[in-house]
C-alpha cells in the first residue's frame, strides 16, 4: 500500500460516481424526451402544412351550426364551437356526478347486503355483482337504451301514472314549478341551513366530549334543511304555479324531460360500477377485525352504531383508494355515450373534429378535459382520504 | 445495454418520420402493397355494405373496384375499411386508406380545411326527411317540434339545423354514430323523423321491418354531390381516381358495356379506340396500363350498369336515374373528352 492512500481518498472518475452518473443520465433522459417531443411536434406541423390541413384553435370562435339534444345551459346552433364543447363538458359532468353519487350509495348497500346473515339477501347481492361485473358496459348501455325505445309507447299513447307525469319513448316528462324569484331565495336558505347544521354538528360533538351528553345533531340538521327553505317559500307568498307538460303536435312541451339517452347511460354506468364498488365495500368491511366488532358490542353499542362508529371509519381507509379509481372509471366510461346518442363531451368534440377537420386540436381538448376531471376527482378523494386517516389516529 | 436500445428506438422513429415525410407517391405505395385500401360505408344498403355472404356490394364499392381494375387490371385487388361518418376523413388524412369512396359530400370547408381533394361526383344526392305514414305529415314544413334522428359529423346534421332555423321551427336531435343503430332507433319510434341523403333514406327504408309504413317527404333541402376523395399532394393519384369515375360515365355515353366491350375493341370510332387503348396514349399519360379503361368496363361495368345493379329501379331501393342520368338524357353525368 502506498502511503498517499491515507492522506486523501483517490479521485473517483465521474463516470464511476453514482451521484454524478445519475445526474448525467437524468439530463440525457430529459434531453431525449424533449428532443422526441420537439421532433414529433415539428414533424406533425410540417406534415399538416404539406397536406394543407389548417391548424390552431381559432375554430373555437366559429359558429358551430349543429344542434345538441340536451343541454344544461342555453344553446342553439348559432352559438360557437366553444359553447358547444362547454355544453358537452357540462353534460359529462352531470352524468358523472349523479352517477358517482348513485353508484356510491347503491354499491355500499349491495356490499353491506353481501355480508348480511340473511341467506337470500346475501345471494341476491352476490348474483347482482357477478352479473353486472361480467357483462361489458357498452352492451348494458345498448340493453337499457333498447328497453326505453322498444317497450315504452309513443308520446300520444304515453303512460300517465300520476297527474303531470308522463312516461313514453321520449323519456320521463313531469311538471316542475314555474320559474319564480322564491326559488333563488330557497336555494340560499338551503345553503344557510347546511352551514348552520355543520356548526351544530361541531358544537354537539364538542359538548359530547365535554359532558358525555348526546345531542341529535343529524336529525336537527335535516329538520333545519327542510324547514328553512319552506319558511322562505311561505314568506314569498307560497307560489304554487306549475309548468306542466302538454302534448302539442309531435311532443310534450313544458315541464322537464329526462331523456332515454341520459337515463340509459346513467342506469348502465351506475349498475356496472356499483358492482365493483360493492366488492370494494365488502373487502373493506371484512378487513376490520372481528375483535373490533365484539369489543364495540361488549360496551353496549347498537348494531347501527357499531357500523357507523367502529367499522366504517376503519373500513374507509381501505375503501377510499380503490373507490377513487372506480369513480374515475365511471367518468371515463361515460364517453361511451356516443353509442346511444347522449351528447357528452366526446360526442360533441367528435362532431367538432369532423366538421372542422382539427383532429389534433380536438383530441388534445379531449385529453385536457378528461385529465382535468380525473385530477379533480383524485384531488378531492385524496383530501378526503387524508382527513379520514387523521381522524382515525 | 440501455443506451444501444435507446439508439435503436431513435433510429426507428427517424426512419418512420422519413417515411411519413416523403409519402407523396400514392400510386407507387399502392402498387407496392399490391392492393388498393378503400374507405367505404359499412352499413348503407346500395352504396357500401357486405351482403349476407360477406361480399361487399354497392355503388361506392364498385367505384373502389374500378380503381383496382385501372391500377392492377384486377378489380379484386382491393381491401375495404368500413368507416363511420366521424372516422372517414381522419382515416384518409392519416394514410390509413388510399381513397375514400363513402358517400361524402363535397363542400368548400372539406376541400380547403381537411387537406383533401374530391374528384368527379359519382352520385348527385339531396337531403330529405322520412316519417312514419301514420303521423299524417305531408310536408317538411309541418315538422315543428319534432324529434329528429341524424348521424353526427355530417353535412346532414348542419343542413337540418339550418333548415329548422331558417323556417323558425323547433326541433330536437337524437344523434347516434352507427347508421344501423340510428335506423333501428327511428323504426322503434324514438324519433318522429329520420333525416339523411334521400338515397340513404331509401336504403334505410328497404331494411325497415315494414317499409310500406314509411314515407319520404317531397322536400329536398340541400345539394349533396357525393364524390370519392383523396389526400392533397399527389396529383397523379388524384387523376387516376378522377378518370376512373369519368371512364365509367364516358363508357355509358359510348354505349360500351361489360358485355360488348370486347366487340367494341374492333370499333372504327377513333374516340372509342382511344378510350379502350387500341390507340395508345391515355394509359401512359396516367401512368397506367393502356388497357386500364377496358379493364374497368370489362370487370365492373359502365356507370349505368353499376347504377342499375346497386340502386336502380329493379333493386329494393328502386331509385330513378334523375340527376344521375347522362347529360344526353337530361341528367348531370358528363365526362370531359378522353383525348
Amino acid at each position: 500500500m502506498a502511503p498517499t492512500d491515507t492522506s486523501a481518498p483517490p479521485r473517483v472518475p465521474f463516470w464511476r460516481d453514482p451521484a454524478k452518473r445519475a445526474l448525467v443520465f437524468q439530463a440525457a433522459a430529459l434531453i431525449l424526451v424533449f428532443g422526441i417531443g420537439y421532433f414529433l411536434f415539428v414533424n406533425t406541423q410540417a406534415n399538416l402544412a404539406r397536406q394543407n390541413i389548417a391548424t390552431g384553435f381559432s375554430f373555437l370562435g366559429n359558429e358551430a351550426s349543429f344542434e345538441i339534444g340536451e343541454s344544461v345551459i342555453p344553446y342553439s346552433a348559432a352559438d360557437t364551437y366553444f359553447r358547444a364543447l362547454l355544453v358537452g363538458a357540462l353534460n359529462t359532468i352531470k352524468v358523472a356526478f349523479i352517477g358517482i353519487v348513485l353508484t356510491t350509495i347503491l354499491g355500499t348497500l349491495v356490499g353491506v347486503a353481501r355480508l348480511s346473515k340473511n341467506w337470500l339477501l346475501s345471494k341476491l347481492a352476490g348474483g347482482f355483482i357477478e352479473t353486472m361485473q361480467n357483462i361489458p358496459v357498452l352492451l348494458q348501455l345498448f340493453f337499457w337504451y333498447a328497453i326505453f325505445y322498444e317497450s315504452f309507447p309513443a308520446p300520444r299513447q304515453a303512460l300517465h301514472p300520476l297527474p303531470g307525469v308522463f312516461l313514453c319513448n321520449r323519456g320521463l316528462i313531469f311538471g316542475i314549478p314555474l320559474k319564480d324569484p322564491a326559488h333563488g331565495a330557497m336555494f340560499w336558505a338551503l345553503v344557510a341551513a347546511l352551514i348552520l347544521s355543520w356548526f351544530l354538528h361541531r358544537w354537539a360533538r364538542l359538548r359530547q366530549a365535554r359532558t358525555g351528553q348526546i345531542f341529535p345533531a343529524i336529525r336537527c340538521g335535516l329538520l333545519l334543511c327542510v324547514t328553512l327553505p319552506l319558511l322562505v317559500w311561505w314568506g314569498y307568498g307560497a307560489p304554487t304555479t306549475m309548468d306542466m307538460p302538454v302534448l302539442r303536435g309531435f311532443n310534450f312541451t313544458g315541464g322537464m324531460t329526462v331523456s332515454p339517452e341520459f337515463s340509459a347511460l346513467l342506469i348502465g354506468l351506475v349498475l356496472y360500477t356499483s358492482a365493483f364498488v360493492a366488492e370494494i365495500v365488502r373487502a373493506g368491511i371484512q378487513s376490520v377485525g372481528t375483535g373490533q366488532v365484539e369489543a364495540a358490542m361488549a360496551v353496549g353499542l347498537k348494531s347501527g352504531q357499531v357500523l357507523h362508529l367502529v367499522i366504517l371509519p376503519q373500513a374507509l381507509r381501505v375503501i377510499i383508494p380503490p373507490l377513487t379509481s372506480q369513480m374515475l372509471n365511471l367518468t371515463k366510461n361515460s364517453s361511451l355515450a356516443i353509442a346511444i346518442g347522449f351528447p357528452d363531451f366526446v360526442a360533441v368534440a367528435n362532431t367538432t373534429i369532423n366538421q372542422t377537420g382539427q383532429a389534433i386540436e380536438g383530441v388534445a381538448l379531449i385529453m385536457v378535459v378528461y385529465l382535468f376531471f380525473s385530477l379533480s376527482t383524485s384531488f378531492f378523494m385524496n383530501w378526503y382520504n387524508k382527513k379520514m386517516a387523521l381522524v382515525e389516529r | 445495454m440501455k443506451l444501444s436500445r435507446i439508439m435503436v428506438v431513435v433510429a426507428v422513429l427517424l426512419l418512420m418520420s422519413a417515411g411519413l415525410a416523403c409519402a407523396g407517391q400514392d400510386l407507387d405505395a399502392v402498387k407496392k402493397k399490391g392492393y388498393v385500401q378503400v374507405g367505404v360505408n359499412g352499413g348503407v344498403f346500395g352504396f357500401g355494405m357486405p351482403d349476407e355472404k360477406g361480399v361487399w356490394r354497392g355503388l361506392d364499392v364498385d367505384t373502389g373496384r374500378a380503381i383496382a381494375a385501372a391500377v392492377f387490371g384486377d378489380a379484386s385487388k382491393i381491401k375495404y375499411t368500413p368507416l363511420t361518418a366521424q372516422q372517414r376523413f381522419t382515416a384518409l388524412q392519416s394514410g390509413e386508406i388510399d381513397v375514400l369512396c363513402r358517400n361524402a359530400t363535397r363542400t368548400l370547408t372539406r376541400e380547403t380545411q381537411l387537406g383533401l381533394n374530391f374528384v368527379t361526383v359519382n352520385y348527385y344526392d339531396g337531403q330529405g326527411f322520412m316519417v312514419p305514414k301514420k303521423l299524417g305529415v305531408k310536408s317538411a314544413k309541418e315538422l315543428s317540434g319534432a324529434t329528429v334522428c341524424v348521424l353526427p359529423g355530417t353535412t346532414t346534421e348542419q343542413n337540418a339545423a339550418d333548415y329548422f332555423r331558417s323556417n323558425k321551427m323547433d326541433w330536437k336531435p337524437v344523434v347516434i354514430e352507427a347508421t344501423a343503430e340510428l335506423a333501428k332507433t327511428f323504426f322503434a319510434g324514438r324519433c318522429d323523423v329520420l333525416t339523411s341523403d334521400a338515397s340513404q333514406l331509401a336504403g334505410a327504408r328497404a331494411t325497415a321491418p315494414n317499409p310500406k309504413d314509411y314515407v319520404i317527404l317531397p322536400e329536398i333541402i340541400s345539394k349533396e354531390p357525393l364524390a370519392p376523395a383523396v389526400r392533397h399532394g399527389d396529383d397523379q393519384w388524384r387523376d387516376i381516381v378522377d378518370f376512373t369515375v369519368l371512364a365509367m360515365i364516358q363508357a355509358e355515353e359510348y354505349g360500351i358495356t361489360s358485355k360488348n366491350v370486347d366487340e367494341m375493341l374492333k370499333s372504327s370510332d377513333p374516340g372509342v379506340q382511344r378510350f379502350l387503348g387500341v390507340i395508345e396514349g391515355n394509359g401512359k399519360a396516367l401512368g397506367l396500363d393502356e388497357k386500364w379503361a377496358y379493364n374497368i368496363i370489362k370487370q365492373v361495368g359502365n356507370y349505368g350498369e353499376v347504377f342499375e345493379r346497386n340502386v336502380g329501379k329493379n333493386t329494393s331501393l328502386g331509385i330513378e336515374r334523375g340527376l344521375n342520368a347522362l347529360w344526353t338524357n337530361g341528367g348531370l353525368m358528363y365526362s370531359p373528352p378522353f383525348k
